[in-house]
This record gives structure tokens, C-alpha cells and sequence, in this order.
């Protein structure tokens, strides 16, 4: 079977950054609930970004079930949902009128996205207020608006890019267990974040970056086990160091 | 098909939410075409059914200028004060400064003896090219008592070849006082006016004195009245394509002009919409859909055509039905109805895919909102929107036709002024449908530099 994502040499710069990733590698088998950390610049976003096509490489591949990720290829994106960390949907919208139009984008028609939508809206406690403008609702509300989006097509792999920022103790609880019922349906996971709590209660394998190169990259439980640190803090701390990051 | 539609959905659903926007597209124009319109036909009104006020100071005593003052009066352009005689230059100043007219008239103490004696002088070199020098030098004594009318009489008081012998007084010009914003234009209406009213007295005292030398009597009032009043007509025909002789008027002008205004400010709502979508990371989830965003750009193009249809829809119906209402011209439509909906399609294509540019090219709504705006009236304005295209010399011919609202303008105009059919204006939808294709082709090439597509 192939992996749900795959990353075969790559490289990529920015105009400013030339080599910020290098002969890259890195494999997410299918059905993992994956962890990318790293400090600031360490380039996970940009690495997200790769990952779903949102930035082309320079040279290498990325697969996606062995589908090649490339700009015109279409298809590929129906493999992936994406819930990015800036709320990205209409605020002057419902949360089911939002549903309606990421659905029919994500290649849904019309009486699947409606069963959908009831279904997420239940799960997500967003039922009551299915019908009001998103821009009146609470943080951790939008949250979840944001995530039902990307995950309305019921997609086979879910990259997260934090996906629990700002929100409330409950809301988070919330949002990880549902995550992790996913997973269960069979979604695999690839997740980045800085709360490295959250991390270690949702994650089974983990990938430290810095510098645009694997630190580290293995079992969570192997990991800490290995570098003898009861959390996940103390790995990320001894690995990339305590200095500040000024990038 | 099924994803564009639930976009055109969504943008419509936005924009209904877009209260501001929705006021810019659709209240303003309604407004404004009203308001300019109104503005423009009292302006009309003032000068063709009101009279202007014109303030006259009479220092001369003599008939020539009471002659003048009725003429004034009787052109029926001018409501006339009379100030009293020696008041002068200081009451006039004082009365344009508190705005009680516009316009004043100082006519000199010798304005009278000053007709006289260059009628008189026009008369002798008349009489000389007709070889009858000599009537007028001979009777010169004979008339010198005061004429009929209590003025100096044909040939009297001034020597017959007068044109040597100085005016008492001198040449003292007619003064024209106007306050400082009346616009130049109509100052020039006012001057030609009484240019006229001068021209008709001078006639008047040219003639008499003629008749008188040739005659040896007064010319009779009835005879004096044919030769002076009795002018060829003019009649006013406004060369329309579709034979119908009606005028245009201040609504026919305006309606069409302020609807494209209006279609191109659609550029507020579509560009900072599409600014907003970009900067509020929609955009981006969109790029990781499996659907091109070219769907995106498509449905605004065919929501925001559909706001510029109604908009034009609204306008004119204004025009037809409440202009009357108020007490403004109807608005007439053009018989070649499918030529109609063709150029309205073409004038909202070209204002949304200007819109589409301005959208995205910007980088904050706070550019697409000024820039937009601005740009459209400076756009308006170089097109002929606010100036008529035909006082534009030089730089700003060239310039005109880089604006595409004036070609808007001009196949509009082909329609509804010059009674026109679509072939008629076939120029202006070819070059409507360049701009189109020019400014889908720049929106394209922005779209792929900016990596939305």
C-alpha cells in the first residue's frame, strides 16, 4: 500500500532563502496520526504549503497515495482536506452556507454535501446555529467551522496546521477527540502545531525539523524513550536548543 | 456547472451582506443621476425659462440708451433693475457683491452722442460708396434739432463726417460688470446678448439716419419695424439616424452617462471583495480544492454583470417613470432594443472585467477602494462623462479614448441620442469588445503572477 504521503528529494527556496529545504525526505504512512514540530522558521509551513500544493518545489516529488502532487493536477487535491490556521471561509456567510460552497468545491453534489453538513453540524455542536453569520460567533466556534470545511469530503488524508489556536480548554477537547474519531475512520493525520501537550495526546509519530533538515523522526513513544524525556517539551528543547529564534 | 452555480450562490449571498457596497452600486447612481439631472435642466430652466438678473446704471440721458435698456428687456433673458443715474461704480460693486444679480450694465453719459456718431459715420461712408456724399453734408443744418424720439436726429448734433471729429467726452466703452463665479460660459451668453441688443440699437439709428439722408423725412414706425424685426427663422433640427425630430434634452444626456458611472463603480464592491477574499486566506484553502479558481473569477464576472444589468434596468426606469413625476424630461428609449441590451451587456462586461484587474492587482481593500474609485471618476472624467468629448482638444482627445467609459459613452449615445441601431454603432462594440478582451487578458496574466491559478 502506498503511503499517504510521500516526499522524495526535495528542494525549495524562496527568492530571499535559496536551499531552505535540501534532498529532503519524509514518509507518512497511511492511517498514522502524524506530528511535524520545529521552532519558528524551522519551515513547517512552508512544508505544508509543499505538501498541499499551495507551493510548487523547485525539484523533487511529492506523493500523495502515490499520486503526484502538481500544480494543474486536479485530482490529486481531492485526496486531501486542509484546515489551515488562519479561518479561512466567509464570516458574512453560515456556517451552512460556507458547507454548501467548500462542498460543491471539494467535488461533493448537492444531497451528499446536505448529509454531510447536518452530520458535522451535529458532531461539531454547530447545529444551533447553523443559520447565523459566522462573524458573530466565538473563536473556538469558528474553529470548528473551519474545520467541518476541511473535512466535508470526507478526505483520506487531513493535513492541520493549528487547528486548536486560541480556543478555549473545552473547544480543544473537542476538536482532538474528534480528530482522533477520524483517524479511527481511517484518516490519516499529518499535524503541526506549537502545543506540545495537545501534540503528545493526539500524535503517534512525530518529526522534529530545523533548518529545513529531520531532526528526528520516529515513534513518539520510541522517541522520548530514546532521549530519555518525559515529555514532549524536553525532547523539543534538548534537540533544537533554548535559544530564541529571530527568523 | 453544478460548482459554478453554488459560487454564483455564495457571491450572491455576499453580496447581499454588502450593505455598503449594495448603497455604492445601486443608491448612489440613483441619486446622482437624479440629482445632476435635476441640476442641469434649473440650469437650463434659469437661462431659457427664468430671467437673470442684470443690473443697468444709465448715465446717458439721451434716446440710444433707453433704446438699448428696452431692447434688453425685450430679449427676455434678463430680469432688468435700472439703477438711478450717478449712483455708478460703487452701488453696482455693492449690489454684485451682495449677489443680487450676477451682471451689470454701466452705459456712459455719452453713450447716445457715441451711437450717433458712428452710425453717423457708418452712414456717410454708406452714402459716399453709393455716390450720395453729398446728401448727408447738405442736410446737416436742416437736422439739427432733436429727432422724433427725443434723441439726436439722423444727421443732427454730430458733424456729418463725423468719423474725424471726437465724441464729447471721448470714447467711453459700455462697462459689463459680472460676479467673479459666474461660470466664463455663461458670461459669454450674457456678453452676446447684449452684444445683440447693442447691435439692433445701432441698426436702428444706422437706418434712420440712411432714410432720413435719402428720404429728406423720418422713417415711418411700421416700415422701421418690418426692416428690424423681420428675420429669417431658424429652425433646429437634431440629425438623428432614425428620422425623429425631437430635441435631445438634459435626461437623454445624463441617463445614459451616469448609468456607466454607475456599472463601473461596481469596481468598490467586486475589487475589494476579491482583495478581501485573498487577504482573508479563503483564497487559499480555495488553491487546495480540487477546483480551478478560474471558477471563482467566473462567477463574480457573470454576479457582478447580472448587478450591472439591474443597475442599468433601475436607472432607466427611473428615467422613464419618476423623471416626469419630479418635473424632468422623460427618458426616451431607443427603438433598436436588442442593440439596447447588447451595448449594456458590452458597457457592464468592460466595467466588471476593469473591476476583476483593480481586484486583483490590489493588495489591501484599502487600495482597491481608492484606487478604484478615483480611477473611475478620472476615467469618467477624461471620457466625457462630466465634460462633453467635443470641447476636449489636443492631450485630452488622445487621452479619451484610453478610457473605456468613453466608448461606453459613445455607443450609448449612438442609441439613445442620435436614434442610431446597433450597427450604427459597430465602431464603439468592436473597440468595447478589444477593451473587454485587453483587460481579460491583463486579469489573466495577474491572476498567473500572483499563483491564484
Amino acid at each position: 500500500m502506498s503511503p499517504a504521503m510521500q516526499i522524495d528529494d526535495l528542494s525549495f527556496g524562496y527568492p530571499g532563502q535559496p536551499g531552505l529545504f535540501s534532498h529532503f525526505n519524509l514518509e507518512v504512512g497511511a492511517g498514522l496520526r502524524f506530528g511535524l514540530f520545529g521552532p519558528n522558521g524551522a519551515g513547517k509551513t512552508t512544508l505544508m504549503n509543499l505538501m498541499t500544493g499551495l507551493l510548487a518545489t523547485d525539484t523533487g516529488k511529492i506523493r500523495l497515495f502515490g499520486q503526484e502532487m502538481q500544480r494543474h493536477n486536479r485530482s490529486v487535491h481531492s485526496l486531501f482536506g486542509f484546515v489551515p490556521q488562519e479561518l479561512s471561509f466567509y464570516q458574512e456567510l453560515s456556517p451552512v452556507e460556507n458547507l454548501d460552497f467548500f462542498g460543491a468545491w471539494s467535488g461533493m453534489a448537492g444531497p451528499a454535501i446536505r448529509r454531510r453538513t447536518g452530520e458535522l453540524l451535529d458532531i461539531l455542536g454547530l447545529a444551533d446555529v447553523r443559520d447565523k453569520k459566522v462573524q458573530h460567533f466565538s473563536g473556538g466556534m469558528k474553529r470548528r467551522v473551519n474545520l467541518a470545511i476541511g473535512v466535508i469530503h470526507r478526505p483520506p488524508l487531513l493535513f492541520l496546521d493549528e487547528p486548536t489556536v486560541g480556543v478555549d480548554v473545552q473547544t480543544r477537547h473537542a476538536i482532538i477527540g474528534y480528530l482522533r474519531q477520524l483517524n479511527e475512520d481511517g484518516t490519516t493525520l499529518i499535524y503541526t502545531s506549537h502545543q506540545l501537550g495537545e501534540a503528545e495526546d493526539l500524535c503517534d509519530k512525530v518529526a522534529l525539523i530545523d533548518q529545513g533538515r529531520i531532526v528526528v523522526h520516529d515513534d513518539l513513544g520510541v522517541l522520548l524513550s530514546d532521549h530519555r524525556q518525559e515529555g514532549l517539551e524536553g525532547l523539543f528543547l534538548e534537540l533544537t536548543g533554548k535559544n530564541y529564534r529571530n527568523l | 456547472m453544478f460548482k459554478l452555480r453554488a459560487t454564483i450562490l455564495k457571491d450572491v449571498r455576499v453580496l447581499r451582506r454588502d450593505k455598503l457596497g449594495m448603497i455604492f452600486m445601486f443608491v448612489m447612481p440613483m441619486l446622482l443621476v437624479l440629482i445632476v439631472t435635476s441640476m442641469q435642466s434649473s440650469t437650463f430652466e434659469l437661462v431659457s425659462k427664468n430671467k437673470v438678473p442684470l443690473l443697468i446704471c444709465n448715465e446717458d440721458t439721451g434716446a440710444a440708451s433707453r433704446q438699448f435698456i428696452r431692447t434688453i428687456d425685450t430679449l427676455g433673458l434678463f430680469a432688468v433693475q435700472e439703477i438711478p443715474a450717478g449712483q455708478g461704480e460703487a452701488v453696482i460693486r455693492d449690489r454684485l457683491h451682495n449677489k443680487e444679480a450676477m451682471l451689470a450694465v454701466l452705459l456712459p453719459a455719452n453713450f447716445s452722442a457715441q451711437v450717433a456718431a458712428r452710425t453717423k459715420r457708418l452712414a456717410g461712408k454708406a452714402l459716399n460708396s453709393f455716390g450720395l456724399g453729398d446728401s448727408l453734408n447738405g442736410d446737416g443744418g436742416k437736422t439739427g434739432a432733436a429727432g422724433r424720439d427725443g434723441g439726436p436726429a439722423p444727421g443732427g448734433d454730430v458733424p456729418v463726417q463725423g468719423g474725424d471729429v471726437p465724441v464729447q467726452g471721448g470714447d467711453v466703452p459700455l462697462t459689463l460688470f459680472y460676479h467673479p463665479v459666474l461660470q466664463e460660459s455663461f458670461r459669454r451668453s450674457a456678453e452676446g446678448a447684449i452684444y445683440s441688443a447693442l447691435q439692433l440699437v445701432e441698426s436702428k439709428q444706422l437706418l434712420k439716419t440712411l432714410y432720413f439722408s435719402i428720404n429728406e423725412k423720418e422713417l415711418p414706425d411700421t416700415l422701421e419695424n418690418e426692416l428690424l424685426t423681420n428675420r429669417t427663422a431658424i429652425s433646429e433640427v437634431a440629425v438623428s439616424r432614425d428620422g425623429s425630430r425631437g430635441a435631445p434634452n438634459v435626461t437623454q444626456h445624463n441617463v445614459p452617462a451616469w448609468t456607466i458611472f454607475a456599472m463601473f463603480f461596481v469596481v468598490v464592491s467586486l475589487g475589494s471583495g476579491i482583495v478581501r477574499e485573498k487577504l482573508n486566506g479563503s483564497s487559499i484553502r480555495l488553491k487546495t480544492l480540487p477546483t480551478n479558481y478560474f471558477v471563482a473569477i467566473l462567477s463574480k464576472q457573470i454576479t457582478y454583470l447580472g448587478v450591472t444589468m439591474l443597475q442599468a434596468l433601475l436607472i432607466f426606469a427611473i428615467g422613464v417613470w419618476v423623471f416626469p413625476v419630479v418635473g424632468l424630461p422623460r427618458l426616451n428609449l431607443p427603438g433598436d432594443w436588442a442593440g439596447l441590451v447588447f451595448v449594456s451587456l458590452l458597457c457592464g462586461c468592460c466595467a466588471v472585467s476593469y473591476a476583476i484587474c483593480v481586484g486583483i492587482f490590489a493588495e489591501t481593500e484599502e487600495q482597491a477602494n481608492g484606487f478604484g474609485a478615483l480611477s473611475i471618476v478620472i476615467l469618467a472624467a477624461i471620457g466625457g462623462l462630466m465634460v462633453p468629448d467635443f470641447i476636449m482638444t489636443g492631450a485630452f482627445r488622445t487621452a479619451m479614448k484610453f478610457s473605456p467609459l468613453h466608448w461606453c459613452l459613445d455607443a450609448y449615445y449612438g442609441l439613445f441620442l442620435e436614434g442610431g441601431k446597433l450597427k450604427d454603432v459597430w465602431s464603439n462594440v468592436l473597440s468595447l469588445i478589444l477593451i473587454i478582451a485587453g483587460l481579460q487578458g491583463i486579469a489573466l496574466w495577474g491572476l498567473r503572477r500572483k499563483n491564484l491559478i
